[in-house]
């Protein structure tokens, strides 16, 4: 690679696009520039943006059957997947009736022998109940981007206001927040989110999701604020606080601005662990419930039937492989991009 | 001394509360600034100018705190305490609340300049942005009229093609550049003074000369009084119109520019003096004055300077002197803190010389006039010479 790079490098015009990135290291021209040049980060953000692209599209799509299926019908490649043709069991009707937009009930097969999996209709098949597999993972991109994004974005505004708090002030406040901090880090994660879920009212994605924010703040709290300790003895806060600015401020404009590219890398990784742990809990029957499509609450249906028919369980995991390895891919390269002193 | 000085500082103490012991950081310091004059505060690292200039501006941070002292600035207090019926100290009611001060004096009142050009700007906004930001804090304008503005200050400060250079980023510009765009902002509200703390330190000494060119033209221009806190005393020469020269948390002198640098009052001064290369002198090595400047948490008894000074005798580890007026330079008081002086009565002539203090640095100045005892006194005693006994370190 190095050497197409250094092909690369000898073959390139000295265009404008090279002027600008000698000029300027920061800012977002440069890190998409540098994003776009180094492989990694490039498949991380595709395979990111087609996640997102998946998540919104179910959505706005709340018909999915309709458009999808219209496309997928003329190239479907599952029918040639001969394990689809194993019917699962058929579930007593009414089990997850209750209405919910991911369904495809297929009201006229629906508890009859279900359909084999495969066909034009279903191309990964359907589950225990008869819905359509594809659609289930489909939405379940939604639940699980949703909940990485908000969780991570929980623990990412709450770190980031108590670190640059705890660092900027100091003294009795920075001992104060960060003793708080780190008894919240001293307990395991899953553990504390299993507690505080049952505790603020039962298994409900929602308390999951919260609960996760809330375990992250003191990583990000911790980052925040050793970047802010640094931040903090440069001369342009000391200038702008001789300048008579507010404190609220100087942390706002200077101390956070400053502080964030380390904290973004890591966010952005860990919205690939959150989802991983969102996806635990549901697992464990403590985040999202029937008949929210969630990919972890997927496979706890699944894991009943992993002898009729392992495609049950292995869809949702190479569902969530992905993501989490997009996310980890995009924040890895985002890092590099992000550090002026790594040259490519 | 006719009319009510722009800035007095009168016997400022500030220590820094340590694990170690109370670091007298700022020890009673007491100097004035007037209308449009740039006053010199100069001494060696650690001698307390810095944490002298952020005390003015009431930015010392915990451990640290003023303890003593009092401020007035345009007549009005801006810094003062007094003893609360508890026997603890408390901010006097008529001194200007925090609130106040950050609103009012720092930025609009006092600006300060920082040494280091290349850690003054916030790194990932653009100069043109911070400039902008500052104006509109500062003077309440709309966005449009504050960059107009931020244009303007940018070409006053010669900045070439301020336009396109509004749009940079910090790491876009040099050194010298960057310390323009720091003046820029110093400039942009029109205070009546600027604290330039080492503003020049960190530059080369061509940008230097050219930036001190340009604060002389716009310091002519907006009439703005400087307090330049440096420990160059070729910079002092260049563009001061008063001196205070600092040692330990104190000043030792006190002077016009031309009779600090031609009737040098105080060992030390005299030995800062000594220590910088002339071009109109060959010398093998550089005279720098023997040992360092001890800790402010323990400051040597008597007068501060003595375990450095080549005219140092027994009376001066017992005696601790203020700076009182030894000479008047044509009106104006040339201030002193060494007891060789007649103001002092303490006995210095019967006193004999210290042993082991370092030796060999002193050679009297004898430019002066002479207009004066304290001056002869000097001359009839060239006891650097004969103090004999090696040097400590």
């Amino acid at each position: 690679m190095a050497v197409s790079e250094s092909q690369l490098e000898s073959g390139r015009e000295p265009a404008t696009e090279d002027e600008e990135e000698v000029e300027a290291r920061v800012g977002w021209r440069y890190t998409v520039a540098r994003i776009k040049r180094d492989t990694t980060a490039r498949w991380g953000l595709y395979v990111v943006t087609i996640v997102l692209f998946v998540a919104i599209y179910a959505v706005v799509d709340s018909n999915l059957s309709l458009l999808t299926f219209g496309l997928l019908s003329d190239f479907t490649f599952a029918r040639l997947l001969p394990i689809f043709d194993h019917p699962t069991h058929i579930p007593p009707p009414g089990e997850g009736t209750q209405h919910m937009p991911p369904y495809f009930p297929l009201a006229e097969q629906a508890w009859n022998p279900l359909p084999a999996g495969g066909t034009l209709e279903h191309p990964l098949g359907t589950d225990h109940t008869g819905r359509d597999y594809f659609t289930r993972i489909v939405y379940g991109t939604q639940v699980s981007v949703f909940v990485g994004l908000v969780s991570t974005f929980i623990g990412l505004a709450g770190g980031t206001v108590i670190g640059a708090v705890a660092g900027y002030y100091g003294g009795r406040a920075d001992d104060i927040l960060m003793r708080a901090v780190e008894t919240v880090y001293s307990i395991p994660p899953l553990i504390l989110i299993i507690v505080f879920t049952v505790f603020v009212g039962g298994a409900n994605i929602w308390y999951a999701v919260l609960g996760v924010g809330i375990t992250f703040i003191p990583v990000f709290a911790r980052i925040i604020r050793s970047r802010v300790l640094s931040i903090r003895e440069m001369d342009y806060i000391e200038a702008a606080r001789a300048a008579g600015v507010k404190d609220r401020h100087i942390i706002m404009r200077h101390v956070v601005p400053n502080s964030f590219a380390p904290v973004l890398v890591y966010a952005t990784l860990q919205i690939g662990v959150t989802i991983l742990i969102v996806a635990g809990l549901s697992f464990l029957g403590y985040g999202a419930q029937p008949p929210t499509p969630d990919w972890g609450q997927m496979l706890n249906i699944a894991h009943g039937y992993m002898h009729s028919n392992v495609w049950l369980s292995i869809w949702p995991g190479i569902a969530i492989m992905i993501t989490i390895m997009g996310f980890n891919l995009f924040g890895d390269g985002l890092q590099d991009a992000l550090d002026p002193r790594i040259d490519d | 001394m006719s009319s009510e000085p722009l800035l007095r500082v009168e016997n400022l103490k500030t220590q820094f509360f340590t694990e170690a012991g109370t670091v007298r950081a700022v020890d009673g310091l007491s100097f004035e600034v007037r209308e449009g004059e740039i006053v010199g505060l100069v001494g060696e690292s650690g001698a307390g100018k810095s944490v002298a200039s952020m005390s003015i501006m009431g930015l010392v941070e915990a451990p640290g705190e003023i303890v003593a002292g009092e401020i007035t600035y345009k007549g009005e207090t801006i810094f003062g305490l007094e003893e609360g019926p508890d026997g603890e100290l408390r901010k006097r009611d008529d001194a200007l609340s925090d609130e106040e001060i950050r609103t009012r004096i720092r930025g609009n009142e006092i600006a300060v300049i920082f040494q280091d050009p290349m850690e003054s700007l916030n790194p990932v906004f653009t100069v043109g942005g911070q400039l902008r930001e500052f104006i509109e804090l500062n003077r309440g304008l709309g966005e449009d009229e504050a960059k107009a503005a931020a244009i303007d200050m940018l070409r006053e400060v010669g900045i070439p093609d301020p336009e396109e250079r509004y749009e940079e980023y910090p790491h876009q510009f040099s050194g010298g550049m960057r310390q323009r765009v720091l003046i820029a902002m110093a400039l942009a509200c029109e205070p009546s003074l600027i604290i330039a703390d080492e503003p020049t330190t960190a530059l080369d000494v061509t940008v230097e000369g050219q930036i001190l060119d340009l604060v002389d033209d716009l310091q002519a221009k907006y009439g703005t009084s400087f307090i330049w806190v440096t420990h160059d005393l070729g910079v002092v020469a260049e563009i001061c119109d008063r001196v205070n020269v600092m040692y330990l948390g104190e000043i030792v002198e006190q002077a016009p520019v031309d009779e600090l640098f031609y009737d040098t009052k105080h060992p030390y001064t005299n030995a800062l003096l000594d220590s910088i290369p002339r071009p109109d002198r060959t010398v093998t090595e550089l005279e720098a004055i023997e040992g360092v400047m001890p800790e402010a948490i323990t400051p040597p008894s008597g007068c501060r300077f003595h375990p450095r000074c080549p005219d140092a005798r027994e009376v001066c580890k017992r005696v601790h002197p203020e700076a009182k007026v030894v000479d008047d330079a044509g009106g104006e008081p040339h201030r002193a803190a060494c007891v060789q002086h007649d103001a002092f009565d303490v006995g210095y002539d019967e006193s004999p010389p210290l042993e082991g203090v370092a030796g060999g640095v002193s050679t009297v100045r004898d430019e002066g006039s002479g207009d004066s005892g304290a001056d002869s006194e000097l001359a009839a005693n060239p006891t650097g010479d004969d103090s004999g006994g090696g040097s400590r370190e």
